[in-house]
């Protein structure tokens, strides 16, 4: 392999290379937002049952998605940082916490949003619903075990612990719908095909990418101030500093 | 046009759900503007002190 990997695991060359990547993810969501919008309300027809109370999915799928996995991804860059001590991942598990929480937020809101009309209630302690805002809770966590200790690489251990053994309630959340009987319907895109009308997959599709890149960008955004405050200390950012000026 | 925004009844509840996500990438990518200002603010006046940053 000519590239070196371990090359953008030294903030120092990351902070570049995000900078970099940082508009072509930015630009790409806004235009998939477009795309996703425009087939989600004007291509994607009625529904049979829900009327058009149903293209709430095309934004709460998607985020509902995200925020289990950029808790894995989290959970992920924690991990890395715990057993091999690098500084970056920890600040990736740190950038990445904020867009997760706000995920699953709008998980909940838009789900209370859907299940008031459809299922006569905002909310109830279904097995789907319950796990997914004990989701919330362990961002929150995260974020305030973080914020709490004053030592950075200290802060990033205690807080590696917490997303580690949080990990555990992605696959309860993902597998809820099976294993429990929930109001919470089951999943309608499975591997074996999928009854869904092809302009309703392509709109969740193309909401599903917007989403991808948008947390792409601001995580990289966010990562970056996060690594200029914790180097501040080094040659490279006072190097940086000087070119700036 | 209203007929469109009146999502057949459901409009409280689909616009209140695109709303509040957008209201929030809105004020996320405020927010994380904003730091990178306050950040790089800072790092400016470190080195216009000329003297090691305290940890």
């Amino acid at each position: 392999m000519a590239i070196n990997w371990f090359k953008y695991s030294a903030p120092s060359t990351f902070y570049g290379l995000a900078g970099k990547l940082v508009p072509w993810f930015a630009w790409s969501s806004a235009i998939l937002f477009a795309a996703g919008l425009y087939i989600s309300f004007f291509v994607a027809p009625t529904d049979a049952t829900q009327s058009e109370a149903y293209r709430i999915i095309f934004i709460h799928v998607p985020v509902s998605i995200l925020s289990m996995f950029i808790y894995l991804v989290m959970a992920l860059y924690a991990a890395l940082g715990l057993v091999f001590n690098t500084r970056l991942s920890s600040m990736m598990a740190t950038a990445l916490a904020p867009t997760g929480a706000l995920f699953a937020f709008i998980a909940l809101w838009t789900g209370a949003l859907w299940g008031k009309p459809m299922w006569g209630a905002w909310w109830v302690w279904d097995a789907r619903l319950t796990s997914e805002l004990i989701l919330l809770f362990l961002y929150l966590g995260f974020i305030a075990l973080h914020s709490s200790i004053d030592d950075p690489r200290r802060a990033d251990r205690a807080a590696a612990l917490l997303a580690i053994v949080g990990s555990v309630n992605v696959p309860i959340i993902y597998f809820s719908v099976k294993w429990w009987n929930t109001l919470h319907q089951g999943a309608t895109i499975k591997f074996t095909g999928t009854s869904m009308h092809v302009a309703m997959q392509q709109g969740l599709w193309l909401m599903m990418l917007a989403c991808w890149a948008y947390v792409f960008a601001i995580t990289l955004t966010r990562v970056r101030s996060i690594i200029l405050e914790r180097e501040r200390n080094t040659q490279w950012v006072s190097d940086l500093m000087g070119e700036r000026s | 046009m209203s007929e469109f925004f009146a999502m057949n009844g459901y409009a409280f509840y689909v616009w209140g759900s695109y709303g509040l996500a957008l209201l929030i990438f809105i004020i996320e990518i405020a927010m994380v503007r904003h730091k990178r200002k306050i950040t790089l603010q800072q790092l400016r006046l470190m080195r216009d002190a000329g003297e090691e940053g305290q940890e």
